[in-house]
């Protein structure tokens, strides 16, 4: 009811500028997020790619201000919401007025993600208690039924009072996915939100992300590793390597023409069908330790084109509107 | 689900039969009960006459065989020494020594769960190491010391509250605390280790995620679910209480089954000893039975298939 009332405006819902999350650590500061650009339309997805530890998780995590504590915290840039810059908002603010009302977001593990020992009514009224003092228990009643009606939960009277181990894992995360849009946030972050489901219950619940998006205009950031649900899903991609974006664009330009290495890599590691490989594609190496990150291209070590000029961090080039990598291969296109 | 408690109930039998067999032995490896019942002066032939009448002249094991086949009639043995039924004795002091233990456990949980709570929210900072330091001196120290320490600042220097006796709330106060100290540290830390794991998991997290404030999450969301392993020892240090009131009944001359028994020990009057000592075993088999049905209470994946 309050979000579709909000100003219509050409501005990005959000713009992360610059951003820099670090871990203190007993043994040393990671420095797990490292200058991290980009932006978000309304209605739109941006699918951030990349490899365990390579920050995708920490970027979103700094957006939503969950960082682990005491360990985390943003030491550099900006996070425009709206044009309010959120970094430096106090703690109880984000939590009162922000989180699960304008930034929600579904975790991973579904099994995991819902309290054992409270039922589905009471936790999917949550975001309702929290966020609309003035509804009363029949309201929120009728409204989590909707809730559970919109993400496909047949009868979902009856399933109101049931527990959540009473639910298959993907119903539980259709439910999880329902509190988190209950308030009417404007971005949804999903951090892996299929990886520990079957993959016939994968490609449901993508499919009902892309038709509450367009029922809701809410904007989602789509966490993933996996190169097909970015294709399948996002309007834009960001690939992130060891606490950068290498290379970012419209979803169909990343996949036509990757044009950083590492892409190029994480895409001919996809088995393809009707193609019998001996082998699958792997990117061989490790990425670098963040403790002490190197000064030059984070991928050198592994990059098949490898040039001296790599120990220096090569420009962001403009390969077309809006798609940009950062790479020496790509100096004379510049 | 009554397979199962018909199971338990089998092992619980097992259990309190032992302990009767094993303190059935022990007592009769203390002495003489008839040397203490007849004075100084009596011939060989008064003390022969006395143990046949008591049946200490048989064999052990049919003394024991004698004992058990009374003891499934409901008949414990006479007390050599109130030359009333051993049992009607123990029940007559049950109501003070249950309303010691309860009063006992409530002390040890209105400590040890805040404190435990708490040490776990602000882990590492002061109040953690407080609690710490508390719930450690009370494990340090024995109850028979903490009910004395009581007693000379409570009763005697300070005059607030009575030394010892029964019959009003005032009188409860001081043995609650001697016999609930103890207990203190091991709740505390159960409370404080399950909280950790518990505001550690993806729930809590999606709680705040969802905008939940900090006590909503801790009192309503965590504390649920850390309730459980301290249920467990809720109904351990309860059934421990309740069988293990001695030491403070006696210092603080508390009516009630502790003290009695006690009592039956040095006055070597076996059927309340043994009485006393089947008691405190078929109340831990109940308690522990009625623990673990009412896990399903709190937590409704146990409720199914138990």
């Amino acid at each position: 009811m309050l979000a579709n009332n909000r100003q219509q405006t050409s501005q990005p819902l959000l713009e992360v500028n610059d951003l820099q999350t670090h871990l203190v650590l007993g043994r040393g500061t990671l420095k797990a997020v490292d200058g991290v650009s980009f932006s978000l339309n309304r209605g739109q997805t941006l699918g951030i790619v990349g490899e365990s530890g390579s920050g995708k998780t920490l970027t979103s995590m700094s957006i939503i201000r969950l960082l682990p504590k005491p360990s985390g915290r943003i030491v550099g840039g900006s996070i425009k919401f709206d044009g309010i810059d959120i970094v430096s908002l106090p703690e109880k603010e984000i939590a009162k007025n922000w989180r699960g009302n304008r930034i929600s977001m579904v975790l991973q593990d579904p099994l995991t993600s819902l309290n054992p020992v409270y039922s589905i009514a009471d936790q999917l009224g949550q975001p309702f208690r929290y966020h609309y003092k003035d509804m009363s228990r029949r309201e929120i009643r009728d409204a989590s039924i909707e809730m559970l009606r919109k993400v496909r939960i047949p009868a979902p009277e009856k399933r109101l009072a049931s527990y959540p181990h009473q639910f298959s894992g993907g119903m539980r995360q259709r439910a999880v996915i329902a509190m988190a849009i209950a308030a009417k946030p404007e971005l949804l972050i999903a951090d892996e939100p299929t990886s520990a489901l079957d993959v016939t219950i994968q490609i449901q619940i993508m499919d009902l992300f892309r038709k509450l998006q367009e029922e809701t205009g809410v904007s989602i950031i789509m966490i993933t590793h996996d190169m097909g649900v970015a294709a399948q899903l996002c309007d834009r991609v960001a690939v992130m390597y060891a606490g950068r974006i290498v290379e970012i664009g419209d979803a169909r330009d990343i996949f036509k023409r990757p044009a950083h290495p590492y892409t190029q890599g994480l895409l001919q590691s996809i088995p393809k069908i009707g193609q019998r490989q001996k082998r699958l594609y792997a990117i061989p190496g490790q990425p670098p330790s963040l403790f002490n990150p190197p000064k030059g291209c984070r991928f050198a070590d592994r990059c098949p084109h490898r040039m001296p000029k790599c120990d220096v961090y090569p420009p962001t080039v403009e390969l077309e509107s809006g798609h940009s990598a950062a790479c020496w291969l790509l100096e004379s296109k510049a | 689900m009554w397979t199962y408690i018909l199971k338990r109930l089998l092992h619980g039998l097992f259990s309190i039969i032992g302990a009767s067999l094993l303190i059935f032995v022990i007592t009769r490896l203390t002495g003489d009960p008839v040397a203490m019942l007849l004075p100084p002066e009596a011939t060989e032939e008064m003390v022969r006459q006395m143990r046949a009448t008591l049946g200490l002249d048989r064999p052990i094991w049919e003394q024991y065989l004698i004992f058990a086949s009374h003891a499934l009639q409901g008949d414990l043995g006479m007390s050599y020494r109130w030359e009333m039924p051993a049992l009607t004795l123990l029940l007559d002091r049950l109501p003070a020594t249950i309303q010691l233990a309860s009063a006992g456990l409530l002390f040890s949980i209105s400590v040890a769960v805040p404190l435990g709570v708490l040490s776990a929210v602000y882990r590492g900072s002061w109040i953690d190491r407080v609690g710490k330091t508390l719930a450690m001196a009370g494990q340090a120290m024995p109850n028979f010391w903490v009910g004395l320490i009581l007693i000379l600042v409570f009763s005697v220097s300070l005059g607030w509250l009575p030394a010892y006796g029964s019959g009003s709330f005032r009188h409860l106060i001081l043995p609650a605390i001697a016999l609930g100290s103890y207990p203190v540290a091991a709740q505390t830390r159960i409370v404080r280790s399950s909280m950790l794991d518990v505001l550690d998991s993806d729930y809590i997290k999606m709680g705040r995620i969802l905008g939940a404030s900090e006590s909503v999450l801790v009192w309503k969301y965590a504390f649920r679910n850390a309730a459980v392993p301290l249920i467990t020892v809720l109904g351990v240090y309860f059934a421990a209480m309740l069988g293990g009131t001695f030491v403070v009944e006696v210092i603080f001359a508390w009516p009630g089954v502790g003290r009695t028994v006690v009592e039956a020990v040095f006055a070597r009057d076996f059927p309340v000893v043994q009485a006393g000592v089947l008691f405190t075993s078929v109340v831990f088999v109940t308690v522990n039975l009625l623990v673990d049905l009412s896990y399903g209470v709190i937590d409704p994946r146990a409720r199914v298939n138990v």
